[in-house]
Order: C-alpha cells, then structure tokens, then sequence
C-alpha cells in the first residue's frame, strides 16, 4: 500500500478527499465504537435498586422505624408497663386518652407551670402511654419476624444446599420430607403448639421467662416447618450451579465438599437467599402478629402489634385510634419490606419473578 | 443512490419491496437502532437469503415486516409494498387478515413456537379457520392433509398430540404446516434450522424446497449459517449492525466477496478451499445498537479501516462482476463499476 | 398420570396420618391428658371416664383406637359441653364453608381480572392503580382489614348489622378475608399473563393472523391460568386459618370461632377434633389443586 489510487470516475456526488483514505488508528476505531459501560453484578444491582424509588423510600423508612425504637425508649419517660402516677398519685382520668389530651390532675400541673412529656398517641385503658407500648410492640415484632427469618435462613439454606450437593438418593429421601412438611397446616401447628407449652413448658427457665410460651412456640415451629420454602429454592439453585463447568473444575482439583459449598455454592445462590429472606421477614411478622392478635403471642404485659389491635377491639367504638396505630405500624413495616424485597429481586435477580 | 433506486425501480413488479425501512426498540437504556435503512426487493417464487450475526437487525428485519415484533419494537420509518400495496399502512385488522395469509413466517425455536397447552390439530385448524371460510371438519381434513404434505406420518394420530410428545424437527414441519395452509404467496424462515440436529436440518431445508416449487412461493430465509445460505437462496443480502454491507447471488458473495465483514465472515468458517489454513475470527463485538458510529457500522471492529468509514455511511456500488457492496475499500481501489457501464 | 395420582394421593393420606399423630401425642403431653378438667372429680367417675375413654390402655394402643374412630367419623364427645364434637364440626363447618367458599371464589375471580388488566394496560393508569391497591393489601394483615371495616360500616355508618346469618352480613367478613388472597393472585396473574404474552408461541399465534383479544384470551390466559392453580392450596390454607380470627371478629359461629373458643376453654378434645377436621380439608384441597395443575398443564402428564 505505498500509495492511495484516485477513484477514476466520479460517480458519487460528494468530493472525495484522499485524506480521509489513510488507515485509521486503532484510538480513533475505539471511539467510533462507544460500548455500554460494563459493570459488576453486583454494582448494576445496586445502581437498579437505587433507582427504585419504592425501594429507596422503603429503606428510609424502615431505617427510621429502626432508629425510632431505639431512641424513643431514652427520651419518652414512661415505661412500656408503668401505669402513669401524676404527682406519685394514682389518677383516675389518665385512661383511654386521646393522642396528645392530657389527664385533668396532668392539666393542673402544667398550668401550675411543670413541663410534662405528651401523650403522643393517648393511653390505653388501664392509663398506660400508648406511644411506648406501640414503640415496644414494633420493638418484639420486629425483632421476632428478624429472628424467625435468621432461623429460617440458616435452616433452610443447610438443608437445601446438602440436599442439593448431595444428589440421587440422598436428595429424594429429603425432598420427600420436605415435600411432607410443606403440606402441613403451620398455623394449626403452631396454635397446638403454643397450647400445649403453655401447660409443659418450665417457666422458671430463663429463656422461656424472656421470650414467654408462646415465642418459643412460634421460634419451634419457624425452626421446624417454614424453612421448607427456602430449602426448596436453594436446592434448585444448587442443582443449577452443579451444571456449570466452574463446578466440574472445583471437583476435578479435588477441593472438599464443604470448600466447594463455600466458595461456589452458596455465593452463586446469595442473591436468592438474600431475596427470600427479605420477603420471609414480613410474613414472620404477619404470622405473629396474627398469633397475638388471637391472643397466643407475647405474653402481657410486654406489647406486640398485634396484642395491641386486640386489645383495642373492646373500645373500638370510642378509641379507634388504640386501633389505627398499631395496625398502620404493621402495614408500614409490612408494607417497606415487601416493596424492599420487590425491590432486590427487580435489581438482583429478574428471572426470579414468579 | 443513484443505484439503489434504480434497483428498486428495475424490472417487473416485485411481489415485495422493502424500501428504506428503519425499526428501533425503546429500552430503560435508550433507543436500539435495530434496522437502519434496509431496502430489497422480493420476486414470485425466489429465495432470498439474509445473513449475519446476532444483533445485526436480519430477524428484526422479518418481524417488521409481519409487524410483530414486542411491544416496545416500532418500525419509525419506510415502506413496506406487497404486490405494490402498502401494507404497512394497514390498520391492527387488516394486518391480522394478512398474517399467515398472504405471507407466513416459521420460527426458530419450534419448541417454544407452539403453544403447549394445545393439541397440534387445535393450531393448524386454528390457522385454517381465521383466513378461510370453512367448516370445523373440513377444516380438519384440511389439517391433516397439510400434516401429509410436511411429511409426517401418521397425521390422523400426530393431530391430537400435544407440542411436547413431538419431536424438534417434527415440531418444524407441524410450524411449516400451520405457515401453509393458506397458501401463502411469501414464507419467512427465521433461523428456521438453528435449533435442529444436522440431518434434520437437511429433511427440513429440502422440503421447503420442495413446497417451494410446488406452491411457487417467495422465501425469504433468516440464518446466520452460511451453509444454509449457499445452499438454499438465489439471493444473499449480508447484514451488519442493521444495514445492508453486500447483495449478490451465492456465487458473487461466496467467491468474490467485496466487502471487509463478508470477507472477515467467510475466513472465519471452515470450507473445502481453506481447510489447511487456519481459522481467522472476526475481532472485536458485535456493535452497540444504541450508540451506532457515524460512518460504516463494522468500522470499529475493520482491520482495513480507514479515516472516512468512521466519518461517513459507504454508498452502495455496483461491483465490476455486477453485484452490489457497501465498502469504502472499493472506491479506494476503484473497484467498482459505473450503471452506464454495467448496462453496457 | 396415575403412577403421579397414586404417590399424590399416598403423600396427602400421609401428611393426614402424620397431623394427627403430632395432634394425639402433643395433646396427651399436656398434664392430666385431653380428659382432665378443673372440677374435682371423684376417683369412681374418674375411672368410670377413662374405661370409657380407654385411658387405662397404653397410649399408642388409645392413638390406634382414637384414628379407627376418625375413620367412621366419630371425633369424640367434647369434655366441656359433652356434645359430640362430629355433630359441631358438622354444624359450624357449613357457616365456614359458606363464608370461605365465596372469599375464595371472590378472590379467584377478581384476582384474574385484576391481573389481566394490569399485565395489559402494563405501566398505564389501570396497572398504576392496580399495583398500588396490591402493594396495600398484601401489607394488610386479614385481622386489621376486618376490624377497620367492622370499625367503619357496623360501627360508624351503621350500613350493616353485625352478624345475623343473613347473607348481606357474609358481605364484610367476605371481603377481609378475600382481600389478601384477590392482591396475590393479581399479582400472580399479572407477572404470569407477562411471562405468557412474552413466549414465542404468541408471537406464532400473531403470525397466523390471530386478532389480539383472541391472542390475550385464547392463547395467553390458559397458560398464565397454571401458576393461578398452583396457588389455589396456600389461598385455601390462608383463608381458613384467616377466618379463624374473622369470625371471631364478626362473632360468625363456624369453625374459626369453635376453634379458638375450645383454646380458651382448654377443651382439648374439641380442639383435637377441630385439628385434624381442619387439616384433613387443607391436605384435601392441596391435592385437589396439585391434580388439578396437572390437568391443565399437558406438558407434565407423562412425567411421574
């Protein structure tokens, strides 16, 4: 190529400038082909997750909730079981106030000039601040739905993960189980449960004495029965990766079962674990709050959502705002989760969409 | 253009033609430019073949055509005339009537083209009754006569099974049958052997040669295997980032190939003549549809590339042999032939 | 299909054997057994009791018994009112049945529509609203929605009674129980009839010609339809311990009510009873809906 021919005839309309003739540098190859911005997994999930807004506000919210329930216990001055004494004196007209009333003794203080912290969502019958027992009720059913979802994360993840790995007989003999589980009824289960341990179960011992019968009844049979759903999912991812060559290759170096599960099990099926146990905690928190609403979740005086609209169903017709905060209080936290969940799974995982 | 016009003017009245038509696809990144400017003509009872690779427009091509394609797809600009009636502006009915009527498309995959929950028989008669007037049984015999004509055996028993009891090539002749019903006057091929086992993909290829002839229909065949195309079409259009680079009968691009990707594409497959040489790939992706060059689309990935192809579309020339080529290279070797002197 | 049919079947009379297994033994673990009771009894009728009850056998031996009983439909006599506890199950289960049938055909249908709309008018206002609503009511536990509505249209607009049998009041009760399930299924629907008109048999059905509503109704709807079935177990499952606290809440005498009525008054035979009934019709209908799935799915019929 040691020099450029002319075109010999000028057929095309446009002046043909031998310049534009000479080879092009790779640099300037490179711009004319504009790429998309390649990015990890996980980046470009996190970028599509906090390009949700749903997501976003629903972390900001339960954010919120979070530093509310531990703060607010430090700045309200009453406690959860306390019943209000005004001046070291029992008051009778303290009961069953609206948000932010205050009791006639409470009345004569502040006009005798003492500064008072407000009732900010009233009383409840028997003259307890209701803000600090709806404050404590988020408290125990967020703790429990997180705890119950831990349980079955831990579970389930094992369980499906072996079942899994270990193929043939092993994992048909465990699905079986799992499948025999799955059609038990968990919420009678769970009722009996609680039922009889409240008539066995030692109450002397520590662990029984924080949680109460009923806890321990929810936490046995979140244990037992709901990690089915998890173990089924991770056993499918599993199967998945056993199927890629990555997989081969591990085996073929001879790394230990466990090293495989560690390495490349369970960082493959992380996204679906983490999605599952994010959708988990709004239905560990329905299951006890539907529990205590019938009465066989936490035990009183300690307050869960749940206990709290039962116990305001007696006044309904007068104070219906007993009721209305703590079931907003759910349907919120509910609510942040599952748009939360909807969220990661939209980010991480789309084919996961069912 | 003097050329591409002329082409599209030529001759007698091409069953199809398909002038300047630009498909693009809204995406939450932008918009894909699939098509950009694809212009062809389609004659009774011809093979036309389209070729490249994935993502350079040729599947998007046949969906504009049958106004299929996703929701999110729109055909922005360019005509589309079907024995010189522009069909695409016809309304969403009209449309409808003219689908699998006077033109056909079958599909890559047959395993997920059928609907699973319906018997085979369900389909086809399905087809028959939207486009004739006829009555459920004849309508059945009419199915299971097709069902012959696509050489499946026992038909009478194939036509209450279900997509899945049949197997992959079996499933293409039932597509294959459910596109002919009406007699159809074009049958569009996308990929139609991709997702088949070789000797299958032979039976499928002859008997759509077959009814061919014996229905004279146009075919327009979709592939990026350039072994199906040499040995079905009388006509190659090469296709790259959504235009055309080079047209020619099999013989023209296969032999003398004129443009730096049809080059680039024929070293990269295995034949008879280079079977000692060595393999050269292509290198480089496929380009990015959403942010396409302002010049030549193959330009970023072209070993010859030269200052103009990143700055200007290539025009398309006529070839001394008489085929046509979009290549910058031709006028720097001034390969190529003026109209006057191809009618010479 | 029948190889599937068989092990189905086997599976579900297992999960059955095995609830009332867990329900026996877990209730002879509470002290003084399903037989004891607060009032002093003397040791004459004490032992008369549990000759009648078989109590002085062995457990498995009264387990074995207990099941032979079941299986002729004789649930025991209830030791606090001493009723035959078939005769209230049977009595109370034509309220629930009643109550949850319709919360569950309600759910069904509504679900479907909802969810067709919204996969068709995808990110327009019908699906905006639809989404919305969902996004509500699967935050809403069934208690909440019930006691807001009671609060609401018995309480303060006075539009409906209480309860008093009559099917106007099966309205409120219906809908709090229907609502949760309504918000799944449409949303199940909706990704369903997504991930259908997304196939490539729609784009074969639009191919031949086939108008859009036929291609949506015909060839889309029937194979989103599968997951829906799917569902129609854990709906069921959800509805009937959903009106455990319903009727409790609307004071609806069905199952829901007995039930939690026999918890508070430690009626363990009752609740024995009440278990496995409930149970049985879960396990039941979970079959039902797994056969079911596989009907309308040809493409699983062959495989075991």
């Amino acid at each position: 190529m040691s020099e450029i021919n002319m075109p010999k005839k000028n057929l095309l309309s446009m002046q043909i400038d031998p310049a534009k003739f000479e080879p092009a540098s790779e640099d300037e190859k490179r711009q004319a082909d504009v790429m998309s911005e390649s990015t990890s997994f996980f980046r470009d999930g996190m970028r599509k997750l906090m390009k949700n807004p749903l997501a976003v506000g629903s972390i900001i919210a339960l954010v919120l909730i979070i530093l509310l329930i531990l703060i607010a216990p430090k700045i309200v001055p009453y406690g959860y079981e306390e019943i209000i004494k005004v001046a070291g004196s029992k008051d009778k007209t303290i009961t069953n106030l609206a948000p932010f009333a205050w009791s006639e003794k409470e009345q004569a203080l502040i006009a005798s000039g003492t500064k008072l912290f407000p009732h900010i969502m009233g009383t409840d019958s028997l003259g307890r601040d209701y803000f600090i027992r709806v404050i404590y009720g988020t408290r125990v059913s967020l703790t429990v739905g997180l705890f119950a979802s831990i349980l079955v994360l831990i579970i389930g993840v094992l369980y499906g993960s072996i079942s899994g790995y270990r193929g043939g007989r092993t994992d048909m003999i465990m699905m079986r189980i799992v499948d025999i589980i799955y059609s038990l009824p968990d919420v009678l289960i769970i009722i009996l449960l609680s039922v009889v341990l409240n008539q066995t179960l030692n109450k002397s011992n520590p662990i029984v004495k924080l949680l109460g019968t009923n806890m321990v009844a929810i936490f046995i049979v979140f244990g037992l029965l709901y990690w089915v759903g998890m173990a089924r999912l991770v056993r499918g991812e599993v199967l998945k990766i056993k199927n890629n060559e990555y997989f081969l290759a591990a085996k073929a170096t001879g790394a230990s079962s466990w090293h495989i599960i560690k390495t490349h099990v369970i960082p493959n099926c992380i996204s679906v674990i983490i999605i599952t146990t994010a959708l988990q905690i709004p239905s560990s928190i329905f299951t006890e709050s539907f529990l205590s609403f019938m009465g066989m979740g936490v035990q009183a005086p300690m307050p869960s959502l749940g206990s709290l609209a039962n116990n305001a169903r007696a006044g309904l017709q007068s104070y219906p705002w007993q009721l209305i905060f703590p079931a907003m209080m759910i349907v919120i936290i509910v609510l942040a989760f599952n748009l939360l969940g909807d969220g990661l799974r939209d980010a991480f995982d789309p084919k996961l969409r069912r | 253009m003097a050329v591409l016009e002329q082409i599209l003017e030529d001759g007698q009245e091409p069953l199809l033609k398909v002038i300047d038509l630009h498909t693009s696809f809204t995406t939450d990144n932008g918009e894909v430019q699939a098509v950009n400017g694809l212009s062809f003509n389609l004659n009774p009872g011809t093979t036309l073949g389209i070729v490249g690779e994935s993502g350079s427009g040729k599947s998007v091509t046949a969906y504009s055509i049958m106004r299929i394609l996703e929701a999110n797809g729109h055909v922005t600009a360019g005509k589309i005339l079907f024995q010189g009636e522009d069909i695409s502006s016809y309304s969403e009915k009209q449309m409808a009537d003219f689908r699998g009527n006077k033109i056909s498309i079958i599909f890559q995959d047959p395993m997920t083209s059928l609907n699973p929950v319906y018997t085979i028989g369900n389909q086809i008669v399905e087809a028959i009754t939207l486009h004739q007037e006829v009555t459920k049984e004849q309508a059945k015999l009419e199915a299971i006569e097709m069902l012959k004509q696509v050489g499946i055996n026992d038909a009478e028993r194939r036509f209450k099974q279900y997509p899945h009891e049949l197997s992959g090539g079996m499933r293409q002749r039932v597509m294959i049958a459910m596109a002919l019903v009406s007699k159809p006057s074009i049958l569009i091929a996308d990929e139609p052997t991709t997702a088949l086992d070789v000797t299958i993909q032979a039976q499928i290829l002859e008997l759509m040669q077959e009814l061919q002839k014996k229905y004279h229909m146009a075919i327009i065949i979709v592939t990026h295997d350039l072994g199906v195309i040499a040995q079905m079409a009388d006509e190659i259009v090469v296709m790259y980032g959504g235009r055309i680079c080079e047209r020619g009968t099999a013989e023209d691009i296969f032999y003398n190939p004129c443009h730096e990707y049809t080059k680039g594409l024929l070293k990269s497959i295995p034949n008879v003549d280079n079977m000692k040489e060595k393999l050269v790939p292509i290198e480089g992706s496929p380009i990015n549809l959403l942010n396409l060059p302002k010049g030549c689309a193959f330009c970023a990935r072209c070993a010859k590339a030269m200052k103009i192809c990143l700055e200007e579309v290539p025009p398309e020339l006529r070839m001394p042999d008489g085929h046509l080529a979009s290549c910058w290279m031709n006028v720097k070797n001034n390969n190529y032939i003026t109209e006057e002197e191809a009618g010479a | 299909m029948t190889k599937y049919l068989i092990k189905r079947v086997l599976l579900a009379l297992l999960s059955i054997f095995l609830i009332c297994m867990i329900t026996f033994f877990l209730m002879n673990a509470v002290p003084g057994g399903p037989f004891s009771s607060e009032k002093a009894v003397s040791p004459q009728v004490m032992a008369a009791l549990e000759a009648r009850f078989n109590l002085d056998k062995p457990l498995w031996q009264q387990f074995v018994m207990y099941m032979g009983n079941i299986l002729h439909g004789d649930f025991g006599i209830s030791m606090k009112t001493g009723r035959e506890i078939a005769v209230t199950l049977k009595s109370c289960f034509s309220i629930s049945a009643k109550l949850g049938g319709s919360a569950l055909i309600v759910a069904l249908f509504f679900g479907v529509i909802f969810g067709c709309v919204a996969a068709l008018y995808r990110n327009r206002v019908p699906d905006r609203i639809i989404v919305f609503m969902t996004t509500l009511f699967t935050a809403m536990p069934s208690f909440v929605l019930a006691t807001l509505l009671l609060l609401v249209f018995c309480i303060q607009l006075k539009w409906f009674p209480v309860w008093d049998a009559s099917n106007k009041s099966y309205l409120l009760p219906v809908i709090a129980l229907a609502a949760y399930p309504t918000a799944y299924i449409t949303r199940l629907t909706k990704t369903a009839m997504l991930d259908a008109l997304s196939q490539d048999y729609i784009r074969t059905a639009r191919a031949k010609g086939v108008p859009m509503v036929w291609v949506i109704f015909k060839h889309a709807l029937r194979n989103a339809l599968i997951p829906v079935i799917t569902y129609l177990g854990p709906e069921l499952a959800y509805i009937l311990t959903g009106s455990l606290v319903i009727e409790n809440i609307f004071t609806i005498g069905g199952l829901g009510q007995q039930f939690v009525q026999s918890i508070n008054n430690r009626d363990y035979s009752m609740i024995m009873g009440t278990t496995i009934f409930l149970a049985i019709i879960m396990v039941f209908c979970n079959l039902l809906s797994d056969i079911l799935y596989k009907v309308v799915d040809p493409r699983i019929k062959l495989e075991s």
